[in-house]
């Protein structure tokens, strides 16, 4: 019994519109998230670097959404959102803010206050020192940030099937409903694969952003 | 809003005894998830502080990471649902295929990479001097890992299985997919039968459960660290703590 095989080929090659069309959904309800995450860590971050009184406060903010576990947090939405998409990325740009918020605060701090001397010394303005020195500076320490939120966005995207949207999530849910165990499989399988091509694109991405800053970053 | 909130008192009031009441979803929800959780410290733990001992699996620490890192739970525990019914085809003495079997392989499964990881992190990152040094006093290899490595590491040991303590008993709720009780059953219930207020309510238990299970592991774990290392935590001195696939 236990050799029977777990995956059925031929219902695979026949699904393979569906399969796209549902890796498709995958990736633009993990991009979004991580669009909205990022634009709104960011917003915070600066906000947060800026008035460094706030910086406790909104990173005791961020932390607490990341403990609510993902099924409860949807849970609670969807009484107020419904099974919606809306209601799905509420919950996966909540999970991004801590990890982006601590990366971006972090990068952006460890830039060598030298730099930030000499780049003052030529006049450079606080709108300029932020944008072409202290964010590039910080880049790496933000992407691998933003590695981390990619991963765990990924496999998150998958529960959301249990609210209607789900991307290769469906496949696991319906697999479950069927007891059909090729589906089962078919979608832990390719969200797994998914995460670690998406971690591998925005490692090659931060790469080529950053030329100057070849040494290895601490994920 | 005022009505939904009577609503919801209301459901506590009502649902909290018998088979299906909150008092015995809790108690499910506290056994499979210790279960899973006691199981994966009870093997991870020795394997990875010997291997850190030895020097050796670092790939193997770091390959575990990014893998637990991407693994969908909400995959895990529907894939662990055939696994467990061969299983208990295969093993006459196993009741049931379905329920806690699934949902304890699952939940064993998600926490055995980062406790893993963390235990060979805090083992490798004391100070090489300070093993010398008790090398150089005399002590045996065990009595080096037992008396001086796993004191040391044990803040970064104990903060790893609170942080995978909380993940297990969130994950569970989704047991409720493959036939377990658990609290995770009004969420999933709720969601098909779309009553705001038993979802409501069970992910307000969810959560209280999570939020006491970190606080009641952190304690146990503080107690167990030795009181000089207690509270000192500099951000520098111990590697970034490993998360857990959600």
């Amino acid at each position: 019994m236990i050799a029977r095989a777990f995956v059925d080929w031929g219902w695979i090659v026949d699904h393979l519109d569906e399969i796209r069309d549902k890796v498709v959904e995958h990736l633009a309800l993990t991009g979004i998230a991580l669009a909205v995450g990022l634009a709104i860590s960011m917003v915070l971050a600066l906000i947060g670097l800026r008035f460094p009184r706030t910086l406790a406060p909104i990173t005791w903010t961020a932390a607490g959404l990341y403990t609510i576990p993902s099924l409860a947090l949807f849970a609670f939405l969807v009484p107020i959102t419904g099974f919606t998409t809306l209601t799905a990325e509420i919950g996966l740009v909540s999970y991004t803010l801590l990890i982006l918020i601590r990366n971006i605060v972090a990068g952006i701090q460890g830039v060598d206050p030298a730099v930030v001397e000499a780049a003052r010394g030529m006049g450079y303005g606080q709108r300029r020192l932020l944008l072409e020195i202290e964010i590039p500076l910080a880049l790496p320490v933000i992407m691998a940030g933003l590695r981390i939120a990619a991963v765990t966005t990924v496999g998150l995207v998958t529960i959301t099937a249990l609210i209607g949207q789900g991307g290769v999530g469906f496949f696991i849910l319906r697999g479950l409903n069927r007891f059909f165990e090729t589906e089962i499989v078919l979608g832990t399988a390719l969200s797994v694969l998914l995460a670690v091509l998406l971690d591998l694109s925005l490692a090659a991405l931060g790469r080529l952003l950053s030329p100057w800053a070849r040494r290895k970053v601490p994920a | 809003m005022i009505e939904f909130l009577g609503d919801l008192v209301q459901w506590f009031g009502e649902n909290w005894d018998g088979d299906a009441g909150y008092l015995h979803r809790i108690w499910e929800h506290i056994t499979v998830s210790a279960a899973a959780l006691g199981f994966a410290v009870l093997i991870a733990l020795p394997l990875a502080a010997w291997l850190g001992h030895r020097g050796r699996g670092s790939l193997a620490a770091v390959s575990l990471v990014n893998i637990g890192r991407a693994l969908p739970s909400f995959g895990i525990m529907v894939l662990a649902l055939p696994f467990s019914i061969r299983l208990a085809d295969a093993m006459p003495f196993i009741e049931s295929g379905l329920g806690f079997l699934p949902t304890f392989i699952a939940l064993f499964a998600l926490a055995l990479p980062p406790i893993f990881a963390n235990t060979h992190a805090g083992v490798r990152a004391v100070d090489p001097e300070t093993v010398e040094a008790a090398r150089g006093m005399g002590l045996s290899g065990w009595r080096i890992l037992t008396g001086v490595e796993l004191p040391l590491a044990s803040p970064l040991i104990f903060e790893g299985i609170r942080v995978t303590a909380v993940q297990v008993v969130a994950t569970a709720s989704l047991g409720a997919l493959v036939a377990f009780g658990g609290l995770g059953r009004y969420i999933i219930d709720g969601f098909a039968a779309r009553d705001s207020v038993e979802i409501t309510a069970g992910a307000l238990l969810v959560v209280a459960l999570s939020l006491a299970t970190g606080a009641v592991v952190g304690r146990l774990g503080r107690r167990l660290v030795p009181p000089a290392l207690r509270n000192n935590r500099k951000p520098g001195n111990i590697p970034a703590l490993v998360q857990v696939s959600r």
